[in-house]
């Protein structure tokens, strides 16, 4: 029999009984549904985890102050207890390291900020003009802090897009004077509001050049340095290079912790993409479940059609062909089955994005090759035991039934 | 000129429970090529089992069944299924169409099956749809034609690959007499055109039209028109 006239045959069969057909395509359907929109979630929740971690900057590396260690004895420990502090210098000593693309030094405390009469606590981030970058931050007007000196600095301040509406109102911020602390800064730029997130939300934070900042608050010591490795392959590197020259710079004693975004990253990644592969895993027992009702479906069908399989044998019919016919019926039910469960199961993710626009519910393109596979196999594997007892019938016996 | 059937020594028997029930004795029969053989005889006589057997449906349990010279009991499978598809055309009591298929799709059906062209297919089926008077019926499914246009859609099927021989079960059985008439006539106009043409009947007339008439009994032939046995 030739393919076309097999998948006509196999088409006809199958839409000569279509609530047999709606049914079994349906159970497919909802089988493969299932597993898109359970990935969807699943792969969903993982990139939003990512993507609130990513904002904070890519490739970042972080250097604290003091090492946190538990249990050992430092011999550094027994004569100074108390660690060195991070410096502007230690801070500019890192852009050495070949692995470091950028750097920018971070001093934090809290102040008062006046303009026109207008009090308020801020948070003050001392920094320098890296910082917008590594952070990966918008400015909504004006510019930010000005390449230059890390120890001077114009005395000019950028502020977060909350404190320009409390102080400005309807008023132009750029260009006025504002006091923080007892310096008087000129605003050279307005932060981009980010809303909630995780980590210093920047609505409410005044940054001004790092110097003045230490000046500010009496002290040369930094709350962190931020670093950006030269790329994601470089993230180790960059660990290994800034914690050598820290040490070096801190007559060997290793008293700074190096954390890497990287690595709290990977085990969101890892946990959540198993979570992932667990929810597809439930969801395939409905399709086992659907391969099944297959099987059943087929094998009334071919009770059904005895007197047709006993005609087709007295008309030529080989085994190989009936059972062919057979399993191309299974199949393409099993495949549209699929196609349904897969508009299905798209239009379902494409609801949850619309009702949470912040949670990216794409499903996973491996989970619907697997999917759209899983079916198509179940559906073609229950489908081989009805077709070969297809085959086997006895034509006598089949034609005397009516 | 080899006869077209040839049978010696078949038996065939079926186990019912714990009995044996002989459908077919020790049968000797040689049937040539054109000829119209009628096989008459009571139910359960044999007679469906012989043309089971002859139509490569059964198997007999011992004997040797030679069609067209060649030995065909101990052909494989695929081997009968293509004998069946070539050389025998079935015509049957209840006609036998696939409900959803047009008339059209029914007689063209053992050409889908062994794989013919569908350009070629059509041109035969629209010729078979005319000499069998059935032009205007091509797109109708069966259950929208009549008993006798059922039949004449069933013969059309069974000689559209040419075969050389037509097995015919009761073929008027489920045919009021007027139908069952035209319907003979069709299938002797075909025996006329040198196709082979055995009919099983238990109705003594229709028997009577053939040429020849073997009658069976308990499984044996008991009487044989051209061979006195």
């Amino acid at each position: 029999m030739r393919t076309p006239d097999l998948i006509r045959f196999a088409r006809d069969a199958a839409t000569g009984n279509p609530l047999r057909t709606s049914l079994l395509v349906l159970a497919m359907a909802i089988g493969v549904a299932a597993v898109v929109v359970l990935t969807a979630l699943g792969d969903g929740a993982r990139l939003y985890v990512i993507s609130q971690f990513s904002s904070l900057g890519t490739n970042l590396v972080i250097v604290l102050p003091g090492r946190s260690q538990t249990g050992g004895f430092n011999p550094g420990n027994a004569i100074t207890s108390t660690p060195r502090d991070l410096t502007i210098d230690d801070a500019q000593a890192l852009l050495r390291a070949s692995a470091v693309h950028l750097v920018a030094p971070l001093a934090v405390g809290t102040s008062e900020i006046s303009y026109g009469g207008k009090l308020r606590e801020v948070m003050v981030a001392g920094t320098n003009a890296q910082f917008i970058e590594i952070r990966r931050l918008k400015l909504a007007q004006g510019r930010f802090l000005p390449d230059g000196d890390w120890r001077r600095g114009a005395s000019e301040a950028v502020i977060g897009a909350k404190i320009r509406d409390e102080l400005f109102g309807a008023e132009s911020a750029l260009g006025q004077l504002i006091r923080v602390g007892d310096r008087r800064f000129r605003v050279v730029g307005v932060m981009a509001s980010t809303g909630q997130g995780l980590g210093m939300n920047t609505d409410e934070l005044v940054i001004v050049p790092v110097a003045l900042a230490q000046a500010m608050f009496n002290s040369n010591t930094l709350f962190r340095i931020l670093i950006e490795a030269n790329g994601r392959e470089a993230i180790e590197a960059a660990k290994a290079q800034a914690s050598e020259i820290i040490r070096q710079r801190h007559e060997g004693e290793e008293d700074v912790t190096i954390i890497t975004q990287d690595a709290v990253l990977a085990t969101f990644d890892k946990l959540l993409g198993t979570l992932t592969l667990a929810v597809a895993g439930i969801a395939a027992i409905s399709l086992a479940v659907a391969g099944i009702l297959v099987m059943n479906v087929m094998l009334v069908s071919v009770t059904q059609r005895t007197s047709e399989i006993g005609l087709l044998k007295a008309l030529g019919a080989t085994g190989a062909t009936i059972r062919s016919a057979f399993l191309t019926e299974a199949a393409m039910l099993s495949l549209a089955g699929a196609l349904l469960g897969y508009l299905l199961g798209q239009g379902g993710a494409a609801l949850i994005r619309q009702l949470y626009p912040v949670f990216p519910a794409y499903p996973p393109d491996w989970a619907v090759f697997a999917g759209l596979g899983t079916a198509l196999l179940t559906g073609i594997l229950f489908g081989v035991l009805p077709a070969r007892q297809a085959a086997r019938l006895d034509p006598v016996q089949s034609l005397a039934k009516r | 000129m080899p006869a077209l059937i040839e049978l010696s020594g078949i038996e065939r028997i079926f186990y019912l429970g714990d009995s044996e029930v002989h459908a077919l004795r020790h049968l000797e029969l040689s049937i040539a090529a054109g000829e119209y053989v009628a096989v008459m005889g009571p139910s359960g006589s044999g007679k469906s089992t012989l043309l089971n057997l002859l139509g490569l449906l059964d198997h007999p349990n011992t004997g040797i069944y030679r069609l067209e010279g060649r030995d065909v009991t101990t052909l494989s499978p695929e081997e009968q299924a293509r004998v069946r598809s070539e050389r025998i055309g079935f015509v049957f009591q209840s006609f036998h169409l696939v409900p959803r298929l047009t008339a059209a799709e029914n007689i063209a059906l053992p050409m889908t099956l062994a794989g013919i062209e569908p350009a070629q297919r059509s041109k035969r089926v629209v010729q078979a749809l005319k000499d069998y008077g059935l032009a205007d019926r091509a797109s109708h499914r069966p259950d929208q034609l009549s008993g006798g246009q059922r039949q004449r859609v069933a013969i059309a099927r069974a000689t559209i690959m040419q075969p050389a021989m037509i097995l015919a079960d009761e073929p008027t059985g489920n045919l009021d007499r007027a139908t069952g008439e035209e319907v003979m006539r069709l299938l002797e106009e075909l025996n006329q055109r040198g196709v082979t043409l055995i009919v099983v009947t238990h109705d003594i007339t229709l028997g009577a039209r053939a040429r020849r008439q073997l009658l069976m009994e308990d499984g044996e032939l008991r009487h044989d028109s051209k061979v006195k046995i």
